[in-house]
């Protein structure tokens, strides 16, 4: 191997007068086909739809839970759950869609389209995109094992000590809670790592940094902001962690601790992770939208920098969950002030958004109507958020229903509702069939009608008084009618969430073929063909505008994106790395083949904090072991990607 | 029927005009009967009028938007026209523009309402501390001279008119303190020591309620706020510093029971029952509600929550007593002498 392998001048072809070349490629990247290949791929497209289908699978758990728990908050006085089964389900609810559901659905979508959009073999990091899937996988695995014997978390997503400290929680229930964040937390973490290094090395050559495709803009500002905000987290259920079980005193108060620390580290990264789970759908609906508006969206960088400076103001916002402890109010006016001014940049989407409709010409497919209605909950959730922002005014709303409310409008708003459109819109990517569009609308009228008569009552029982996490309530409060709504309304969304699933099975079975490009779209997914070959594209598309696929319809456009000649990088599996502003070719990536590696070392993590958890010492040595006997083989130099000193120097 | 009380609830609670919301709507904090919330109300609702235009601002543009030219049917595969890229920026600039005024002056208004809301009006003269457990409020009032303290609980008595300080203490996990009529919440933290004032306009009874989640029985930790006029609060106070007077006949034996069974948790002045882990039951009498104002306060609801406190609140620290019907008879009888 000669160092010229890297930067070699690669060949150039054209995909359509010579097929060949996709043949070739198709042996080089393609999975093996059964159990090994299916432990061992390292392919974007597989680990995205399996983040998507995991995550989904999560999404109906968590709904399904809080079906049960409506139903006991149905009337006051009900038995349905005792206290402690109340308190595991709210706490299992809420972990369940804040991590378990929300940021894997749209870490799914990125994975699968992230090179698709970019124009891209895969992703900069493909083990470590297999590996971010697994720990996920086995975190989700841990803490419901928990759940299901009974130790579910009973204090909340939020986990206040010292409630959650061993003198008021003995169970296992804590360790489990904690120890699988600690799990979560690294999934992310390489997950956001993959992200950021893909947007800013893999990018097609000539699509610079104000080419790049919106979802792009969303996905990679949140896996930004995780980089930060995650460890905080990660140490505060290891600091928790630790303080259960080697006595030590980070929040114990008899100790010397401080329960507020608690607080501090988990809203240091509980509020830029509200953002890190809705900006990646943001993006989501500014890329698809504009398809069926007929038009670019309006303003690409205004949106793009709003994006962004939503990111940075949410690193400052996250008191806001403190209003009510104490703090020195001069303190506190300051994060009242900045959670207030945060609707500014969130205010550019929604106007960027409805300007795109007004000057576009609608065509009224389902994931439209998913995303004009996520453009009205958007405003609603915003609305209320910006009541809360108001540092007396949240002294009467926190922790009443208002913010349950507020927080469903973000979260089903904000993320489901876009997750939904988006399937609508990319199915026929992932498939190479149409989703059908007469239960798609049936599908959108009961989850909008359905989440809003559940949901919007809330606000009132929230202004009457009604605080959150109670399990039950007296009779003449005021709430009795308001929560029955409230739980009809839910079991509504909930058929409308049905229906979706019972059309995605059905369109997967028998849905119309799509073709490459079923909506016409503008970006680089559609140029390829549906579902995509193992290898995304034949040659590396060369990119000169926005939207490359309208390049021969849009007024003064120029007409120069290739997408049919282009570079091969047919020597093994490569992959093209250009620069982080300009996207100019710099250096051919050599990139790794499939492998069990990331696989037995996610086991081999589990293993550990399983040992950990149960106090098994011998099991945790064990997949301490593990752990770094799979790391070194992963971290192995290999020739073939040009790990070795022979490899370079050539 | 409910359904029309209800319906005027929405009422209450989008006007905080009508009725008497102390007892339909107890933790309606659109009514206002403390000078905290009387600051906060108006921008209260300002927000809410804001939020409100906001949404029909938007949802109008987006439907008139949608529907201002004929939309397109979607056909798979087919190639449409596309519009120019530019455009719309205006969009933008006035929206953001617009929005951002409106958010400058939410702000100032909320700095304002924080200067009338942060300190009371003038020097409490009255200090209670409040000290928050694991589902019950203990309520002890301060005075420069000590033999003048003493403790009650889930029920604090206050002079109408004029602030009351609070010492706001966590006991064992956090809680918060909340009188929605009256004012916002303040967390009691353990190893912290917050500060709050309430103020109530008229005398009258508040229903309190714990706001932040503390485990299994969050849901039944509710207090009372009884504002009395001057005159009443400090024969009250009066009351709260005598001994009940000593038991006779069967309350003198239920005594007996209850300092050996029930004294090691519970309290009365003057008896040897000085149990400190629940609720000081010295006037329990006096007080409207029993159990974190779970239950109100009468003989039936007495003798069932003595006797089976877990059937009541599940998970509560107090155990269901090994004692004949006939003891928890007799307990029940000495309780009632408690005035």
């Amino acid at each position: 191997m000669s160092a010229s392998e890297y930067e070699r001048t690669p060949g150039i072809g054209d995909s359509v007068r010579h097929p060949e070349i996709g043949e070739r490629l198709k042996r080089l990247w393609e999975s093996e086909p059964g159990l090994r290949g299916w432990l061992t791929t390292v392919d974007h497209k597989k680990i995205g739809l399996r983040y998507i289908v995991t995550a989904f699978a999560f999404l109906v758990i968590g709904g399904i839970e809080a079906l049960i728990f409506r139903l006991q908050l149905s009337w006051p006085n009900r038995h349905v759950l005792t206290p402690e089964q109340y308190d595991q389900l709210f706490s299992t609810h809420g972990m369940t869609m804040i991590f378990l559901y929300a940021l894997p659905i749209l870490s799914g979508f990125s994975n699968y389209l992230w090179p698709l959009v970019l124009g891209a073999r895969d992703m900069a990091l493909p083990r470590l995109n297999a590996l971010s899937y697994w720990i996920y996988l086995f975190s989700g695995i841990f803490l419901y094992a928990a759940f299901i014997a009974g130790f579910g978390p009973n204090d909340g997503w939020f986990n206040y000590v010292p409630y959650a400290a061993r003198a008021f929680n003995g169970g296992p229930n804590i360790d489990f809670y904690s120890l699988g964040m600690v799990l979560f937390g690294m999934s992310t973490t390489v997950g956001a790592i993959n992200f950021v290094v893909t947007f800013l090395r893999m990018r097609a050559p000539g699509m610079s940094i104000n080419r790049v495709p919106m979802i792009t803009w969303g996905t990679v500002t949140a896996n930004a902001g995780n980089l930060f905000a995650v460890p905080s987290v990660s140490l505060a259920f290891f600091m928790l962690w630790l303080d259960r079980n080697a006595g030590t005193h980070f929040f114990d108060v008899p100790g010397g601790g401080q329960p507020l620390l608690w607080q501090h580290l988990f809203w240091m990264f509980g509020h830029p992770w509200v953002y890190a789970i809705v900006l990646p759908a943001m993006g989501m609906v500014s890329e698809a939208l504009p398809v069926f508006c007929r038009r670019p969206l309006v303003g690409y960088t205004a949106v793009a920098l709003a994006t962004v400076a939503t990111m940075v103001l949410g690193f400052g916002v996250w008191v806001h969950h403190m209003f009510a402890t104490g703090l020195p109010p001069i303190a506190l006016s300051f994060f009242s002030a900045a959670s207030i001014i945060i609707v500014v940049p969130s205010a550019v989407g929604v106007f960027a958004w409805i300007a795109t409709i007004w000057l576009g010409k609608p065509v009224f497919a389902t994931p439209f109507l998913f995303f004009a209605g996520f453009i009205l909950l958007f405003t609603m959730g915003g609305v209320s958020g910006y009541m809360t922002g108001s540092l007396p005014v949240d002294w009467q709303l926190t922790d009443t229903y208002f913010v349950v409310a507020h927080l469903h409008y973000v979260l089903i708003g904000i993320n489901v509702f876009p997750v939904v459109g988006a399937t609508y819109y990319w199915f026929p990517k992932f498939t190479g069939k149409l989703m059908d569009e007469r239960l798609g609308r049936w599908n959108f009228w009961t989850m909008f009608l359905g989440f809003n008569l559940g949901f919007f009552p809330m606000h009132v029982s929230g202004l009457l008084g009604m605080p959150r996490r109670i399990y039950t309530y007296a009779d003449g409060m005021g709430w009795d009618w308001l929560n029955l709504i409230t739980t009809v309304g839910g079991f509504v969304f909930a058929t409308g969430v049905l229906l979706f699933l019972i059309n995605v099975v059905i369109s997967h079975r028998r849905g119309r073929p799509a073709g490459d490009n079923p909506w016409d779209s503008p970006s680089l997914e559609w140029a390829t063909t549906s579902p995509p070959p193992p290898y995304n594209f034949a040659v590396i598309p060369t990119v000169a505008s926005r939207y490359p696929l309208w390049e021969d319809r849009m007024p003064r456009s120029v007409r120069e994106s290739a997408t049919e000649a282009g570079l091969v990088l047919d020597h093994g599996r490569e992959a093209v790395g250009t620069g982080p502003l300009d996207a100019q070719p710099d250096i051919i990536l050599k990139m790794p083949s499939d492998t069990i590696v990331p696989f037995v070392l996610a086991l081999m993590l589990t293993v550990l904090f399983v040992g950990l958890v149960l106090h098994w010492w011998w099991l945790a040595v064990l997949g301490l072991l593990g752990t770094g006997a799979a790391a070194l083989v992963w971290l192995w130099p290999r020739a073939e990607l040009g790990e070795t000193a022979e490899a370079k120097s050539g | 029927m409910r359904l029309p009380r209800a319906l005027g609830g929405w009422g209450v609670a989008i006007t905080g005009l009508a009725g008497d919301a102390r007892a339909s709507q107890p933790l309606n904090y659109l009514v206002s009967h403390g000078l905290q919330n009387d600051v906060t109300l108006p921008l209260t609702k300002a927000l809410i009028a804001v939020s409100l235009t906001v949404v029909l601002i938007i949802g109008l543009l987006i439907v008139a938007a949608i529907l201002r030219r004929p939309g397109l049917q979607p056909v798979a595969g087919a190639r449409l026209e596309v519009g120019p890229e530019g455009g719309g920026l205006s969009w933008i600039w006035i929206g953001v523009g617009l929005s951002s005024l409106v958010l400058l002056a939410s702000i100032a208004w909320t700095v304002a309402v924080l200067g009338q809301t942060v300190h009371p009006p003038s020097k409490p003269k009255t200090r209670i501390e409040v000290t928050a457990h694991q589902w019950w409020w203990e309520v002890r009032y301060v005075d420069e001279n000590p033999a003048l303290d003493f403790a009650t609980a889930d029920e604090i008595h206050i002079p109408a008119g004029e602030p009351v300080a609070f010492k706001l203490i966590g006991g064992d996990v956090i809680h918060s303190f909340w009188v929605p009529l009256l004012g916002g919440k303040t967390d009691l933290i353990p190893g912290l020591t917050n500060e709050s004032w309430l103020q109530a306009d008229t005398p009258g009874t508040y229903r309190g309620q714990c706001a932040e989640y503390c485990g299994a029985q969050h849901a039944h930790m509710a207090f009372l706020v009884v504002a009395q006029s001057p005159q009443d609060f400090r024969r009250w106070r009066d009351s709260q510093l005598q001994s009940p007077a000593a038991p006779q006949g069967e309350a003198a034996q239920g005594a007996q029971l209850f300092t050996m069974h029930c004294g090691s948790c519970h309290s009365v002045r003057g008896t040897d029952a000085g149990g400190v882990l629940g609720p000081d039951l010295s006037h329990l009498m006096q007080r409207q509600s029993l159990a974190a104002a779970t239950l109100p306060n009468d003989p039936a609801h007495l003798s069932q929550w003595v006797s089976d406190p877990q059937a009541i609140k599940p998970g509560a620290y107090m155990q269901k007593p090994e004692l004949t019907a006939a003891e928890l008879a007799a307990i029940r009888a000495y309780l009632g002498t408690l005035r």
